[in-house]
């Protein structure tokens, strides 16, 4: 019924039915000779159901077979342990395209199965630091609030982090329906892992994807909450081991949606607990970074081939502290994070990125002339200082009140309120060209008195200034009608 | 040759039987790949080995092949430039051989074998030469001449030498002799990675290292033979101001130790290793610099080995006479392999489940930095200045990564992330950082630079300090009920944060700020203050003050270009008093307005 099982060779397995104990969802069994550390076992119940597990510690005697779906209804007389020989492996082919499996790669579409091209362990393999590409090329998501100024570069990890009830989905629904690398007809594609959420959350992905019309360019992999935990675990590998196929072996750009990696966390810590280890914060284990370095630092890009993959993991904030090993371990890893806050949410802005804690530090790589557009890294450095002026001033003037405050600081308190309104603000559907953010950008800063413009440059305020801007407009006008 | 079979294999962690005769720290094979290990414990005919590579596939009952030796550094020519994983295996060259994608038991020479170099010998027969001497030199790059030394542990006489000319690496370039004992004196040494190499003489460091940070340089100054931590939560610059050090300080060795970190960012070091041009000489600084990368995702247990290759290659440099710098980005991923090996080992977990050693590890690491007379002739002195960054969980210092490290080292530059979230870069809190160097430095400025230097520092921390005291009140009651003086001083501490400490290490201008120049800066700063002082005191107001128009050309300092900047502060200083006596004379001379 799946393809997982049908190894590429017949392999020649190893079987026991010694069973020593169970502990948590790790199974012990008397070692055979020659198992491998790592290798993929086959847990065979006494009612003929299959369950796979992995090999995580042996010795002459023991060996810890961590069971994915757990040891109930496993018993020490009947249950069989087959050892596979090899690591857990992924059946990959472009068929896989517009199609949905579970969290081990299995379809659950109801679709023929993968006739596979390649076997990939899971796991992947690191890639080489001297074979990495520096990223530098500008996507455009069409939102504001992160083109200009958190832009995400391809083979860039940009984390969304949020908090319940926040619309980190329907933001990255957006950006997959909108992102595009301008001037180019590139192969692209997205693959999308929903971890441990409920069926409604995937749902309304998939239905994104329909009527973006992108299905077909999509891979779904989801493992919902009812799942069991340990499938998890192997979900975001799965689904990055497909990304690496089509970007490495098929020259696209892949773009990889992971959600939400805060289940993925919780599941790593509730097995860690099971497993007796020294629990490291907050009870999560102490190899948590190493751990979610292996998934996220399969962004990149490398030397000499076309593709890419560009990883944006949505994690929700338990408490929305951005303290929790959750969030901390991830923002230690990826390359910025874009924070959502819910004190915009409550005035209404959409998508309520808080400009302040939100970073992307491949941005400067990525934006300015040739990239994006010349004024982009001045813009960007004039509107964050500008707003950040702005939200000082309504502290104080919450303080002092606004009396007290000159004509200049009422401008700047001005200048926040409409930056947030109608530069991070935007429409669900609305698509911005980089132009676009930036005009609006110059609309906003237009505002200020032009001598507060002190981070951009005089020539560029004359060349996108709307007040020069517009009397180039008029004076072109002007001309034509006369002639 | 000792030849044992696993017995159990846990993570990156294998027990091998059968091993006696083994030594702790002697460097193993380990199954059909022959992986990379470390003995790191012996129990009866067991040994407990720390695989360096993904363990993955053994199985019980695989060989450990025993190598007698421990494991080393290779030392020689071909070095520079190179960019090599924790085991010193150059990754340019695997990526050539098995592709973009690192796989495991590959074995390459970590200096390249088949090169020639151009060797000139300064000794000739019959010269008595003894360990670290000098027998001769090669221009391994534009950059660096590469001394060719003779071992630690050999001495006796010259017996032959080779004429000036080009030899790979591997023929000997000189025979000493010792009684009966000959010796072949080849262009590279081997040096274990855990033992310090040895030296005369350590030295007190009283030489600044010139970081072109100007909040280092200026409050918190580094010395040469220094020890630095940088300790600041995610996205506060940790990785941007090492970094900066290890593109534009002026040591001749720069040695980049990525240590769990990711990918991306050392791909863009490299590329921009290439592409930046050192200040001092014009050249690519791609040929002072060695990379060495065990990024996150690379094997756990190989994150102790980078730190400890790159400390090596940096005494190696020392010996030569030279002062190098190392930074370490991040010690914190290696203190987690070290909590995840002992974990396994089922040790005595201390705070947060690091290993009780954690301490003594981390020394083991950072008192190989030193200012020393080295060893042999001609008498010379090197230095070695580590500066390594601390990644707390959740930004809090009290975490035992940071406390134990801060135990150890003498500068603290603590990243703020507040200050970060501000964009105030780079984000060093001026009120917890500290340099215990600034006694020691204060004679080389001083002589250098300025007479006033420790003058004027002394004047911007004091400003610093009172700006903070003033804010809270402020915060409690609004600024407008500040006397003048505090308002002066709060005004000109917003000065000395964002015209003088803030500093862009993007701009091509602003990301080195020659000694001079940072000097310059403040002087003008404090000199501003002092006239403000006096302006208070005769009743001109502080509002009257801010609108000088001289802010604006301090202001604007940071992106004049080194060479320019001295003399124009000279102008400028004119120009200050000038605009304070037009001022005085505006408001009447002691009148208010
Ligand atoms: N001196 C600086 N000038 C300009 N920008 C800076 C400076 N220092 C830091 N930044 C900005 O801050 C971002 C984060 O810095 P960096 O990557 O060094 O953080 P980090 O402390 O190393 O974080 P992590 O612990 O996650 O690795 C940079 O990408 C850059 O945008
Ligand atoms: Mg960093």
């Amino acid at each position: 019924m799946s393809t997982m099982e049908v190894p590429k060779v017949p392999l020649c397995y190893r079987e026991t039915s010694s069973l020593r104990a169970t502990k948590g969802s790790l199974l012990l069994v008397e070692t055979v000779p020659g198992v491998k550390y790592g290798e993929i076992v086959e847990v065979e119940l006494g009612s003929g159901e299959v369950r796979y597990g992995q090999v995580i510690d042996v010795s002459k005697d023991v060996t810890v077979i961590q069971v994915f779906g757990g040891v109930s209804e496993v018993d020490m007389v009947k249950c069989r342990v087959r050892f596979r020989g090899e690591t857990l492996k992924l059946p990959v082919s472009l068929d896989m395209l517009g199609r949905i499996f579970d969290g081990l790669g299995r379809p659950i579409d109801g679709g023929p199965p993968i006739v596979p091209e390649e076997y990939l362990d899971i796991n992947g393999a690191p890639i080489n630091p001297a074979a990495r590409m520096p990223p530098s090329e500008f996507i455009e998501t069409g939102i504001s609030a992160i083109d200009g100024l958190n832009s995400l570069v391809r083979g860039q990890k940009l984390p969304i982090f949020s908090g319940s009830g926040l619309p980190h989905n329907r933001i990255a629904a957006q950006i997959v329906r909108q992102a595009t690398v301008r001037g180019k007809e590139e192969k692209f594609a997205v693959v999308f892992a929903a971890i441990g959420v409920t069926y409604d959350d995937a749902a309304f992905f998939i239905r994104n994807f329909k009527e973006a019309g992108i299905l077909d360019r999509t891979i779904v992999f989801i493992n919902t909450a009812a799942d069991p935990v340990i499938q998890r675990i192997a979900t975001p590998r799965a689904a990055l081991t497909a990304a690496e196929y089509l970007a490495w072996y098929h020259d696209m750009h892949v773009l990889v949606i992971l959600t939400d990696m805060t289940n993925y966390c919780e599941a790593l810590r509730e097995i860690s607990a099971a497993r007796e280890e020294v629990p490291g914060r907050r009870g999560y284990p102490g190899y948590m970074y190493t751990d979610l370095a292996t998934i996220y630092e399969r962004a990149g890009r490398i030397w000499g081939k076309k593709g890419s993959i560009t990883i944006m993991p949505i994690l929700t904030m338990p408490d929305d502290d951005i303290t929790h090993p959750i969030p901390d371990l991830t923002g230690y890893i990826t390359e910025g994070q874009i924070v959502l806050s819910r004190d915009l949410q409550r005035k209404g802005i959409y998508p309520p990125v808080d400009v302040f804690l939100s970073l992307s530090r491949l941005m400067k790589e990525g934006i300015g002339e040739g990239k994006t557009r010349e004024d982009h890294p001045y813009v960007f450095r004039q509107l964050y200082a500008a707003y950040a002026e702005g939200c000082h001033l309504r502290e104080i003037a919450s303080i002092v009140g606004m009396e007290a405050l000159s004509p200049r600081d009422k401008k700047y308190l001005e200048f926040a309120d409409v930056f947030e309104r109608k530069f991070i603000n935007q429409g669900e559907y609305e698509r911005r060209s980089i132009e676009d953010t930036l005009d609006l950008a110059w609309d906003l800063l237009a505002m200020l008195p032009e001598e507060e413009l002190k981070l951009i440059r005089p020539e560029l305020i004359e060349r996108y200034h709307p007040k020069y801007r517009r009397g180039r407009e008029a004076g072109s006008h002007t001309s034509s009608t006369q002639g | 040759m000792v030849v044992g079979r696993i017995y159990r294999i846990s993570g990156p962690l294998v027990i091998a039987e059968g091993m006696r005769g083994v030594q702790v720290y002697e460097v193993v094979e380990v199954g059909e790949d022959r992986l990379i290990g470390e003995v790191i414990g012996l129990d009866g005919d067991r040994a407990i080995i720390q695989v360096y590579e993904d363990t993955s596939g053994l199985s019980v009952g695989d060989k450990v092949v025993g190598t007698g030796r421990p494991l080393c550094a290779e030392l020689g020519p071909g070095i520079i430039g190179t960019v090599y994983d924790g085991l010193q295996r150059p990754l340019s060259v695997l990526t050539e051989k098995v592709g973009p994608f690192v796989r495991r038991g590959v074995k390459e020479y970590s200096l390249p074998r088949d090169k020639k170099w151009h060797f000139k010998p300064l000794v000739k027969v019959g010269d008595k030469v003894g360990e670290g001497d000098i027998i001769g030199i090669v221009q391994e790059t534009p950059l660096v001449e590469h001394k060719i030394m003779v071992p630690p542990g050999i001495y006796g006489v010259v017996k032959e030498v080779v004429p000036e000319g080009d030899y790979t690496i591997e023929e000997p370039v000189a025979i000493v002799e010792r009684g009966s004992e000959k010796y072949e004196v080849k262009m590279y040494q081997l040096w274990p990675i855990r033992k310090p190499r040895p030296y005369v003489q350590r030295l007190d460091p009283d030489e600044p290292l010139i970081t072109g940070v100007r909040v280092i340089d200026m409050l918190f100054p580094l010395a040469k033979g220094g020890t630095a931590a940088v300790p600041g939560g995610f996205g506060t610059g940790k990785t941007v101001l090492l970094q900066t050090f290890a593109k534009w300080a002026d040591a001749q060795i720069h040695i980049y130790v990525g240590c769990g970190e990711r990918g991306n960012e050392m791909a863009d070091a490299l590329h921009s290793f290439l592409r930046l041009r050192d200040p001092r000489s014009g050249r690519p600084l791609r040929e002072k610099a060695i990379f060495i990368a065990n990024t996150s995702n690379m094997p756990v247990a190989a994150r102790e080995t980078s730190v400890f290759l790159g400390v090596t290659i940096a005494e190696y440099f020392r010996d030569m006479g030279y002062n190098v710098l190392l930074v370490a980005d991040s010690t914190s991923r290696w203190a987690e392999a070290m909590r995840e090996i002992s974990g396994r080992l089922e040790e005595m977990p201390g705070e947060e489940g690091f290993p009780a050693y954690l301490g003594s590890r981390l020394a083991s690491f950072y008192e190989r930095a030193g200012k020393v007379v080295c060893l042999g002739n001609p008498r010379r002195i090197g230095s070695v200045t580590i500066a390594g960054a601390v990644s707390p969980p959740g930004a809090d210092f009290s975490e035992p990564v940071t406390q134990n490290t801060l135990r150890i080292v003498r500068c603290l530059f603590a990243l703020d992330v507040a200050l970060a979230n501000r964009r105030h870069f780079p984000a060093i809190n001026w009120l917890i950082s500290y340099s215990l160097y600034v006694d020691t430095v204060e004679r080389w400025w001083g002589e250098r630079v300025g007479k006033d230097w420790r003058y004027l520092r002394d004047k911007a921390m004091e400003l610093l300090q009172r700006e903070a005291e003033l804010q809270e009140i402020v915060r409690l009651v609004g600024p407008e009920v500040l006397p003048e003086r505090d308002k002066l001083v709060l005004e000109v501490a917003r000065m000395i944060r964002e015209d003088f400490l803030m500093q862009d290490a993007f701009d091509p201008v602003d990301c080195y700020s020659a000694p001079e120049k940072t000097y310059s800066m403040l002087r003008i700063i404090i000199k501003f203050y002092e006239h403000g002082v006096k302006a208070v005191d005769s009743g001109i107001p502080v509002a009257e003050i801010r609108k000088l128009p001289i802010r604006t050309t301090i202001a604007r300092l940071k992106f004049m270009r080194n060479e320019e900047v001295v003399e124009k502060v000279k102008e400028y200083e004119k120009e200050l008093e000038r605009e304070f006596m037009e001022l005085g004379s505006k408001f009447g001379a002691g009148g208010v307005g």
